[in-house]
């Protein structure tokens, strides 16, 4: 029988002991409790502290519990928190573009918009928060389908209709064009699920590299392409702004 | 925020709060360029008593000028104007030959001066100045603070007859400082920080003799009263030297600028930790009976003064925060939406979170916070969702009290403030309004009315229609709820409303 890693058990048994009884203990008290050289608590606890499992109180460099724990515990990323963090970046991404900016999670086989921020025009539009996108055909649904697993077999396993006769929907097309997406970062619908209007989108990120989103500019095709090809001014703002959005979100712990 | 918009000409503003000083850098679209921004300490000397350390603020004030200068990669010359919003209410005495303050600066929410409130009402009590001021007797408003300053700092009173003292709120403060300090620095403030005195009569725009008998407190330390949108004068020293301080705005008013809210019955709310909303009731100051504040919006150089009525909401963006640290019901402010969405309704459930007394229109002191309507059935998503709703009928009441003081409806509500990221407040917003909310596409409106302001005195932008232009509606949220059912709910709110009054048996 395969013996156990003693590393992992002794990190095991250093989590149990900082979740039970008192909150916060010192290197000593660790090593001793379970009777441990220094040396190798010390390394051990680096490792957990490095990887956010544990955390070291700066004022009496004891250790406690850390932040990560719960967020393994609670892993998806809330959507209004998304909101909330890319609230500036997306409004800057409007105003210097011209264009609508939406920004989609995955949600049962489709693209759910959780923040929609207007054309900066005046306009009349009406807000799309809790419309839902297809998957294979936006600019959106192609950025979730490329990064994010999940979302790659749902969209594998969708119907994929086509709304425009320049949907793909062959599932070997539609591989490449994921392929291409992965390359090069972003994904584009240009009269793919609406006659007239073309879409570029690139994926956000949280401080694990996981995919949780993306953020799109979408608009009249005259004005997001040039010679049918992607004005690259705006690809680069839309990577510029789920960049941004990706950093705060890796930022801040909670 | 690195776009090709790096070509000037600028307008820096500096926002001097309550708990940071910023500067953010705006392009003629009203665009942010650069921000920096510092924090300063928060004394809390005895409970109750808050002080900020005037001189850290100054330091901190010309750090943040210069980083954000230094992260726009420009330099004065690429700068128009200066524009200053504030704090308001915060006081602050110095001295006029060493720039010395003589004391830590007392902060608005300070409340040292409830017993010298009460003593100046007199018999007539609360409302005694009201008439001339707008304002109640309440211990915000710093005409108080700087009478418990002379009356408290030894030798004070001596040292500002002799006219070695000068007062003023952050403004002031900071503006004295820019263009010189000790060596010429002008000493003047604007009608919008003015107005939250208690000491300038709203109907002359000037320090009113009587209420400066009254409050014990010497002409001779008073700063001359200005417009909000004029250079004051020149930037001397710093990385900004030479530059026009061109405006001073009070932080609310500034925001209420920055959303353009330039005709009468525009308002604008701010959502925060609190909530304050203003509403701009033209260029009359309508007297409120129904519990709110009447101020100066804001005033152009020679032209007219605009005044607003303002109502302010004590627990708003606080009362997410009690869900979350208090009551462990959530992980992250935002996750209240989270929650909230999950149910269809409040299951009947009410939360008025008087936790300090009800403030406008009630100004009840003897209530306290009360969730009302529960049953079995009620879970904590109902109570979330109670939450979110408590912000918007709270918001409702004060439009309510706008309405019957000036018999102007509301049109739409223009928001900003953190709380705006939340889609189902703002829906439910407008569902109790029966009005369009809608959010403009810059966030930081307090200091876009700075700058807007300083950038109308030096003709960076020419009129206020040229603002107006620039503003950018981001998202507009439409009322959903049908009138019966609005009415209903409003009926149960108030109920609930009831039962928070009287909860303390005597004032105190």
């Amino acid at each position: 029988m395969a013996k156990n890693i003693q590393s992992l058990e002794r990190a095991a048994a250093m989590l149990r002991l900082l979740a039970g009884g008192e909150r916060r203990l010192g290197l000593s008290d660790i090593a001793s409790s379970l009777a441990l050289a220094k040396g190798t608590a010390h390394g051990i606890l680096r490792t957990l502290q490095a990887e956010g499992f544990v955390e070291q109180d700066a004022a009496s460099g004891r250790y406690q519990l850390g932040a990560e724990l719960l967020r393994l515990g609670n892993s998806y990323l809330d959507v209004h928190e998304l909101r909330a963090r890319a609230l500036v970046w997306t409004d800057d991404l409007a105003r210097s573009s011209g264009e609508s900016v939406h920004l989609g999670v995955l949600h049962q086989h489709g693209v759910l918009i959780v923040h929609h921020v207007f054309r900066p025009d005046d306009s009349r539009q009406v807000l799309e928060v809790g419309a839902m996108q297809p998957l294979h055909s936006t600019a959106l649904g192609k950025v979730l389908s490329a990064f994010d697993p999940v979302a790659h077999t749902e969209a594998l396993e969708v119907d994929r209709k086509a709304f425009t006769p320049r949907t793909v929907t062959d599932i070997d097309a539609f591989e490449s064009v994921l392929d291409h997406a992965r390359a090069r970062g972003w994904a584009a619908d240009v009269e793919e699920t609406w006659e007239g209007v073309a879409a570029v989108a690139a994926p956000i990120h949280d401080r694990r590299r996981m995919p949780v989103g993306a953020v799109a500019i979408t608009g009249a095709v005259e004005r997001v392409c040039d010679d049918g090809e992607l004005r690259s001014e705006l690809v680069a703002a839309v990577r510029d702004c789920a960049r941004a959005v990706s950093r705060d979100l890796g930022a801040g712990r909670f | 925020m690195t776009d090709a918009h790096t070509t000037g000409p600028f307008i820096a503003a500096i926002d001097q709060g309550t708990t940071s000083s910023r500067c953010i850098v705006f392009d003629t679209d009203g665009r942010i360029v650069a921000v920096d921004q510092k924090e300063h300490e928060q004394i809390f000397p005895k409970p109750g008593w808050v002080e900020h350390d005037a001189a850290e603020i100054w330091t901190n004030v010309q750090e943040v000028v210069a980083g954000a200068i230094d992260k726009a990669g420009i330099t004065a010359a690429d700068v128009k104007a200066i524009g200053i919003t504030n704090q308001r209410e915060t006081t602050l005495l110095w001295d006029k030959n060493t720039g010395e303050p003589v004391h830590n600066a007392i902060v608005w929410q300070d409340t040292r001066t409830d017993a010298l409130c009460k003593d100046l009402g007199r018999n007539v009590g609360q409302d005694r100045f009201r008439r001339e001021t707008g304002l109640p007797l309440a211990s915000y408003f710093a005409g108080p603070k700087a009478r418990w300053l002379l009356d408290n700092v030894e030798g004070l009173r001596e040292r500002a007859e002799r006219g070695e003292i000068l007062f003023g709120t952050m403004d002031s403060w900071v503006i004295w400082n820019l263009t010189g300090g000790v060596d010429g620095g002008v000493h003047v403030t604007d009608v919008t920080n003015a107005s939250r005195t208690m000491l300038m009569n709203l109907h002359t725009m000037e320090w009113d003799d009587k209420i400066l008998q009254s409050m014990e407190v010497p002409a001779a330390i008073l700063p001359e009263i200005r417009s909000s949108a004029e250079v004051y004068g020149l930037a001397k020293g710093g990385v900004l030297d030479g530059v026009p301080v061109a405006s001073a705005l009070g932080d609310q008013q500034a925001a209420l600028f920055g959303q353009t809210c330039f005709s009468k019955g525009e308002a604008k709310s701010t959502y925060g930790t609190g909530t304050f909303m203003l509403m701009n009731t033209g260029d009359e100051p309508v007297n409120s009976y129904n519990g709110l504040l009447t101020t100066v919006g804001y005033r152009i150089g020679d032209q007219k003064a605009v005044y607003a009525l303002e109502g302010s909401i004590a627990v708003t963006g606080s009362l997410v925060q009690w869900m979350r640290d208090q009551m462990g019901l959530i992980n992250s402010a935002a996750e209240i939406e989270t929650l909230a969405s999950s149910v269809e309704d409040n299951g009947g459930a009410y939360f008025v979170p008087a936790f300090s007394g009800l403030f406008a229109p009630y100004w009840r002191s003897d209530a306290r916070g009360v969730i009302a309507g529960l049953t079995r059935y009620v879970t904590k998503a109902h109570i979330a969702r109670a939450v979110l709703e408590a912000t918007a009928w709270q918001t409702r009441e004060i439009t309510d009290a706008m309405t019957k003081d000036s018999g102007v409806e509301l049109t739409a509500l223009k928001v900003d403030g953190g709380m705006t990221s939340n889609n189902l407040l703002m829906q439910t917003l407008s569902d109790f309004l029966d009005a369009p909310v809608v959010r403009p596409m810059v966030a930081e409106t307090t200091c876009l009315g700075a700058a807007y302001a300083a950038g109308l005195a030096v003709g960076f932008w020419p009129d206020t229609d040229a603002l107006r232009a620039n503003w950018r509606r981001a998202a507009e949220w439409t009322p959903r709820m049908d009138a019966d059912k609005r009415e209903r709910e409003y009926k149960s709110w108030l109920k609930a409303v009831e039962r928070t009054m009287g909860w303390l048996d005597e004032e105190n």
